[in-house]
């Protein structure tokens, strides 16, 4: 497959060498996310997976400024997200919005649809009209009608809320917007009509996705690119297609030989590589290749050294003391 | 043919509310035989749960009651037995392993003692013996140094731990039967597949059979012997796993197929959803359950529920395009007979 990106053009985000630390105790950090960098190019989709705990959500957040890195940058269009001046900041939020995994939580129970919807809107100071207006559009936008409005969120149900979820991210009309497992509280098949949507607005409007996933069949069906994490940092990168053909890394071949699959003979003729024990602590990790303990290919240079990142092929990177 | 362990015969379960009676199970039969894996399958309010915690009358009784059907549980009916004999019952012919081991274990009390919560009142064993079981019982389900873990409190466990002393608290008393109301959801991928595969490894060591209540067709491949497809709390279709997949009979099993993502579906193409959403089953249609969503819908759907054709023992629907009359679909099979319904 050719990829229809420019991957010689700067970068819509450039993470570099990002890392959020949560101090825990007496003097114990949690190492959430440990020294990271990937970009994002304009339009495509890019996924972030990983098992519970592998700080994925985190560097989400890092990237909306919901949590402040503890190190690194994070560059939006060239410009580091920490060192914007009020006026960037405004147009930053603007241009960057963030869907919710748990529509349940995440929309204000005391405020209607349209106050949720049009609370964006109201803040770049359009008049009131000027959002009712917008508010319907973006309702129809997402599969909801007027009559949705003046209703509270208690009376939709949960693939309707992340629709109104995703209408108050479209609101200001953002050019990247960063999903965090968006549909893994709905139900199967509400969740192809979210895909779906996702997927048309991506066309329709020009957007960015950064999707944050522990579902590999949905984001093989989604991304153009994966970044696999492990344990606060990045094991391996590459295009979709690359990745599912071709997983260089013991975690990644691990991880991708445990999906379910939804076909019996292959379900069950399928060889899962085990993976031993259970994710280890983040707390104040040994500086050594994190996946070292549970690897099966682990040699002694694994628990001595923090492997560095190689590029195996064009596109494909790998952070493993075995390439 | 195994011997029925648990049979439901024409199970109808309601809930009371101040809206009125919310109509969960809706006729529903079906057998669990020995040393199979029974898969549930549907989506959320198709009334898998309350099935499944009918049959250990599990459901807090009143708002919920038994409008008519029997339970049998080799040969006698649960729904006659008292308050003692439901707890023998209970504790030793069918254990339950819940959805989230986050919030079913007892976070005051320690792993071993939870385990062997399962004998109080056995008089007959022996304080020594118990730890002795509840030790070789995690050994069973795969728990390293379990001397060490049968003194830590559930919050010292990882979440697939958790998961496993579940099970071995559903094991302990060797159940011939195990129910597990979604017992990976909450779990992650690599940790699920273990989880699956310790079922299946204690199914063939121990010829326990198990109830596995899932919306996950994943797992439902993996493990499953048979499935049964539930909707709008009746069963549309029933069938060996292969016959599901493979010769599905059913438009709502084939939605449910179509929607999801799967590893070989091509990249972004339109994903096929089940358009609308499930029905209201304070009044239930008096037709079939589906026939709102259906895009084979006919007249007769919202009129009157159709019969169950079998295709052949083991694999049969509930759908009026099995009907001689029924317009020729890429759905309709030769029907080796029929039961129920009117003609």
């Amino acid at each position: 497959m050719t990829m229809a990106f420019d991957h010689t053009q700067e970068p819509l985000v450039r993470v570099n060498h990002l890392s959020k630390y949560f101090p825990v105790g007496h003097r114990s950090q949690l190492k959430a996310v440990d020294d990271v960098s990937f970009e994002i190019y304009k339009g495509e989709t890019v996924s972030l997976v990983g098992e519970s705990g592998c700080g994925k959500s985190t560097t989400g957040r890092c990237l909306i400024r919901i949590y402040e890195p503890t190190s690194g940058e994070v560059y939006y269009e060239g410009k580091d997200i920490t060192k914007l001046s009020k006026q960037e900041k405004k147009e930053f939020t603007n241009k960057v919005q963030m869907i919710f995994q748990n529509p349940y939580a995440s929309l204000n129970p005391r405020m209607t649809v349209k106050e949720i919807v049009g609370e964006g809107l109201k803040l770049n100071k359009l008049p009131q009209d000027q959002v009712d207006e917008r508010v319907e559009q973006l309702l129809e936008t997402v599969g909801l009608n007027k009559d949705h409005m003046s209703r509270f969120p208690h009376e939709f149900s949960g693939g309707q809320r992340q629709r109104i979820g995703i209408a108050r991210a479209l609101s200001v009309d953002p050019e990247f917007i960063i999903c965090d497992e968006p549909i893994s509280a709905l139900d199967v098949s509400i969740q192809a009509q979210i895909l779906n949507m996702l997927n048309r607005l991506q066309k329709e409007l020009g957007l960015t996705y950064l999707f944050i996933a522990h579902d590999l069949s949905v984001v093989k069906y989604l991304s153009d690119r994966v970044i696999v994490m492990y344990l606060g940092t990045v094991v391996e990168t590459a295009e979709t297609e690359e990745l599912f053909s071709n997983p260089m890394h013991p975690y990644t071949k691990a991880l991708l030989s445990a999906i379910p699959e939804a076909d019996p003979e292959r379900a069950k003729s399928s060889r899962r590589i085990p993976i031993k024990g259970e994710i280890p602590s983040p707390i104040d990790p040994a500086p050594c290749c994190r996946f070292a303990g549970r690897c099966d290919k682990c040699m002694e240079i694994c628990r001595q050294s923090v492997p560095e990142t190689k590029e195996v092929s064009p596109g494909h990177f790998v952070a493993c003391h075995l390439m | 043919m195994p011997e029925n362990i648990l049979e439901l015969k024409n199970v109808v379960y309601s809930f009371k509310t101040y809206g009125g009676n919310v109509k969960a199970v809706r006729d529903v039969s079906f057998e669990v035989r020995k040393g199979e894996i029974l898969g549930i399958v549907g989506e959320s309010g198709c009334g898998k749960s309350v099935t499944a915690q009918c049959i250990m009358r599990l459901n807090p009784e009143p708002p919920g009651f038994f409008e008519g059907g029997e339970i049998l549980y080799k040969g006698q009916d649960v729904l006659k037995m008292n308050k003692k004999e439901l707890r023998t019952f209970r504790g030793r012919e069918i254990g339950f392993v819940f959805q989230d081991p986050m919030t079913s274990l007892n976070p005051t009390m320690r792993i071993g003692k939870q385990i062997e919560e399962v004998f109080r009142g056995h008089k007959e064993i022996s304080k020594k013996e118990r730890k002795q079981k509840a030790l070789e019982i995690l050994r069973l389900v795969g728990i390293s140094d379990p001397e060490i873990r049968y003194r830590k409190y559930p919050h010292e466990l990882s979440g697939g731990m958790k998961q496993r002393v579940m099970i071995a608290i559903a094991l302990v008393s060797q159940p011939s039967v195990i129910i597990c109301d979604e017992p990976t959801t909450s779990l992650d991928v690599t940790i699920e597949a273990q989880i699956l595969e310790l079922l299946l490894e204690l199914r063939d060591k121990l010829g326990t059979s198990i109830i596995m209540i899932t919306h996950d067709l994943g797992v439902i491949a993996k493990i499953c012997d048979r499935v049964v497809v539930m909707y709008g709390g009746k069963i549309m279709e029933r069938g060996n796993v292969d016959d599901i997949y493979y010769e599905t009979a059913h438009p709502y099993t084939r939605g449910l197929m179509n929607s999801i993502a799967r590893l070989d579906s091509e990249k972004k193409k339109e994903l096929k959803p089940i358009e609308g959403t499930p029905p209201d089953l304070f009044s239930p249609p008096v037709g079939c359950p589906f026939a709102a969503r259906c895009e084979y819908c006919m007249d007769i759907c919202n009129e009157m529920p159709p019969a169950e054709y079998y295709f052949d023992e083991e694999h049969r629907t509930a759908c009026w395009l099995q009907h001689p009359q029924a317009p020729e679909t890429e759905f309709k099979r030769p029907v080796i007979k029929t039961e129920g319904g009117e003609e």
